[in-house]
């Protein structure tokens, strides 16, 4: 089962590396984590994307409120939720292929932040399998560099993460 | 007006605002600023130890027999990692011990310089959490939420890695302890939920083949009076884990000993055949449970505890409640007592007496008592149940036992009765051998007055046994009894009943010192005894008025062979024991 984690922490140092450490310590999986301070400054807020069956995602949650600095932890996939990724891809475009190229990344509203006479840099947000698509369509193109945020979470409508 | 004293002097200050007797010990350059600050005061004794390993298990010698958190302090580096151990001890069997960890100035943190670790990564695994002092002005609040976080919710152990210049006695602040806590992360739970409690009583009621099975949250959670009220209310049979011994009086007659790898047939027979597990502040322990997919298939569980990750880990509650096991217990009987006293045949007494009988049949089956009815040990050799049960009368069942680990554990844990909370303390999570004998000093520290004996094997003792020097020099009255096989009897037990009798370094081929005369080279009693004739006799002068002020030293020369029974099939269900040495599976040995 795919689950995607919202963590509230306190924004210490040491904090993360609790949270990374128990993942570690009792063989759970960590996919993507993404982390940041949030508008207060005193939390930092960590979107993570977990595999396991309800008996396991429930000692993940369990274990990760026994932290001390864990303020606060939701299971986004429990309800509807948004879910994004930010990926920074640079492939090799060059003759025919560079309008091909483009196009591709139109179609999937990748931008284009930076180029060579070899290749493109492109931008592109979206859920994690918009991202896996677009790296699919490019199909025999050389892709050259892939850098994926991870997964970034938040619930929908009024419902909000906080203390 | 408040005082301007040193971070190292704020330290061993808010100690004492905390109310700490004791420290354990053992100084080193990055501490010796706070050594300074412990020498210019009197009301915190410290108590200099041989090795740092040793001075946490004195620390938790302490705590389990106090309830209150024991505190260690000691220099960063080998300091530091020396204690490691101690706290993963601690950290397994929740219990509260602070350690204070000197580490080198912040301005070379990260250099690797000289007796550098990082303490707070290191411990990070075993701790319930640690702290990192910035500055020397954090120190009053950490320490304070340091005492705080040990001691409540689920216990548990917290390192404080306090560096060099925060402790620099040239540089003070305005000392002002607080006397609360906030931390908005952190509020273990107060009470158990009203309709789980509701829903878990009215289960009680309609219990045929009810079990009562505790564990060392009922001892940590000071529930003991309240459990034992509730069963004598229902009149339900109770069994203990391990850590759980003396949380339920041992010697009563609704108590079916320990379960588990080595519990009693008829403890292990009742939760396997059992419709309704009453489970409180224990942790379904896969020393417990055996092979937990075969576990108890009949019984409904109810489980109590403090720490919500323990419940449903293993084995799946169906009525889970969590919350002190105090509250919880206390506000049961309150339930149970308005039900019987509404209708008195509430309880389903026909069902529970039937289910007695069956228990008592599996008692006079295969009671602990039964082996050693019909032989003594091979040539007639003392075996070591006959020598914990000499240690039981000689103490009337009142002593503080602590144990080591191993056969000689099992052994103490099955024939000495416990009939009080805090009086029997071993490692039984993390399973630490030479935690016994500085286990038994902090215990004697604690309570000076009361009789506190070490039982343990010549392997563990070996461990930690520089700290005959640490009992020498404050005294230590304690009762050392060695349970000498001259093997590391566990491991040898496993060697002979899976691996065919292939003795693979669990001997040490006559390198073995004389335990009499080393002890007495530390200026304590000693005596050997290998004749069952003589034992009575040995254990009466040593916990007699004779020794009542000399630590005395027992090597006792037991049968090697003996192995500890019942013992748990592998992968079976809590049903499948072997309950005697069997011909042909396990009596297979190479001669050493």
């Amino acid at each position: 089962m795919r689950r995607l984690l919202a963590i509230l922490l306190e924004n210490e140092a040491g904090a993360l590396s609790r949270v990374v450490g128990l993942f570690a310590q009792r063989n759970y999986n960590i996919e993507t984590l993404t982390v940041a301070p949030t508008e207060d400054s005193t939390l930092s807020r960590i979107t993570l994307l977990t595999y396991g069956d309800a008996d396991r995602i429930e000692q993940i949650t369990k274990h990760l409120n026994r932290l001390i600095e864990v303020v606060k932890v939701v299971d986004l996939t429990d309800g509807d939720h948004i879910e994004r990724e930010i990926m920074l891809i640079k492939f090799r475009a060059v003759g025919e292929g560079r309008a091909e190229a483009k196009r591709v990344s139109d179609v999937f509203r990748g931008q284009i932040v930076d180029m060579t006479a070899d290749a493109y840099t492109v931008q592109l947000t979206g859920p994690s399998e918009k991202l896996d698509a677009f790296i699919a369509a490019l199909g025999d193109t050389a892709i050259l560099e892939v850098v994926r945020s991870g997964v970034s979470g938040i619930g929908r409508g009024e419902k909000i993460l906080s203390l | 007006m408040t005082e301007r004293l040193s971070g190292g002097e704020m330290l061993i200050r808010a100690l004492q605002d905390e109310g700490v007797e004791y420290v354990f010990g053992y100084p080193g350059g990055a501490a010796l600023h706070i050594y300074d600050a412990v020498f210019k005061q009197q009301r915190i004794e410290h108590i200099l130890v041989r090795h740092e390993q040793a001075a946490t298990h004195m620390a938790d010698g302490y705590a389990r027999s106090t309830g209150k958190p024991g505190v260690v302090l000691v220099t960063s580096g080998p300091g530091a990692t020396n204690a490691i151990t101690g706290l993963a001890t601690a950290f397994m069997d929740s219990t509260p011990i602070i350690v204070i960890s000197a580490q080198v100035p912040n301005e070379v943190i990260g250099t690797d310089a000289f007796q550098e670790t990082d303490m707070v990564g290191v411990s990070r695994p075993v701790v319930k959490h640690s702290y990192m002092v910035k500055s020397a002005d954090e120190i009053p609040r950490i320490v304070k939420e340091a005492f705080y976080i040990a001691s409540s919710g689920r216990p548990g152990p917290i390192v404080i890695d306090i560096p060099k210049d925060t402790t620099d006695p040239n540089e003070t602040f305005d000392y002002d302890y607080p006397e609360t806590v906030s931390l908005r992360s952190y509020s273990p739970a107060t009470r158990g939920h009203g309709g789980q409690i509701r829903k878990a009583v009215a289960a009680l009621m309609k219990a045929k083949r009810p079990v009562i099975y505790t564990g060392g949250g009922i001892v940590q959670g000071e529930a003991g009076d309240m459990l034992t009220a509730i069963a004598r209310k229902l009149g339900f049979p109770v069994t203990n884990t391990l850590m759980g011994l003396g949380g339920y009086p041992g010697t009563d007659r609704q108590f079916l000993g320990m379960l588990g790898m080595h519990g009693t047939f008829e403890a292990n027979m009742a939760m396997h055949q059992a419709d309704l597990i009453f489970a409180a502040g224990a942790r379904f322990d896969d020393r417990v449970t055996n092979n937990p997919t075969k576990f108890a298939p009949d019984a409904k569980v109810i489980h109590v505890d403090i720490d919500p990750a323990a419940i449903s880990k293993i084995v799946n509650a169906d009525i889970p409640i969590v919350g002190p096991v105090s509250e919880v217990l206390t506000e049961m009987a309150r339930l149970i007592d308005a039900a019987l006293d509404e209708d008195p045949e509430r309880l389903d007494r026909a069902a529970i007496d039937a289910w007695w009988q069956r228990i008592d049949g599996w008692r006079l089956k295969h009671g602990l008592d039964h082996d050693q009815r019909h032989r003594a040990g091979t040539n007639g050799a003392m075996l070591p149940q006959h020598v914990i049960q000499a240690v039981y009368r000689a103490t009337e069942g009142k002593a503080y036992v602590t144990s080591d680990v191993g056969q000689h554990q099992m052994f103490a844990a099955q024939y000495y009765k416990f009939d009080a909370p805090r009086r029997w303390i071993n490692s039984g999570g993390l399973g630490t051998m030479g935690f016994g004998l500085p286990a038994a000093m902090g215990v004697q520290f604690a309570h000076p007055h009361d009789t506190v004996a070490c039982i343990t094997g010549e392997g563990s003792f070996m461990m930690n046994m520089q700290e005959l020097s640490t009992c020498m020099q404050y005294a230590l009255p304690i009762k050392v009894v060695n349970l000498n096989n001259q093997a590391l009897g566990m491991v040898k037990q496993w060697q002979d009943m899976q691996y065919g009798g292939r003795h693979s370094h669990s001997t040490y081929r006559d390198a073995l010192p004389d335990f009499k005369a080393l002890a007495e080279s530390f200026g304590h009693v000693a005596y050997r005894v290998d004749d069952l004739a003589e034992l009575d006799g040995v254990m009466a002068d040593t916990f007699g008025p004779k020794h009542k002020d000399d630590l005395v030293f027992i090597d006792a020369h037991i049968d090697p062979d003996e192995h500890v029974y019942p013992m748990a099939i592998k992968g079976g269900s809590m049903a499948d024991m072997v309950l005697e040495r069997e011909p042909g599976r396990d009596d297979i040995r190479e001669d050493v």
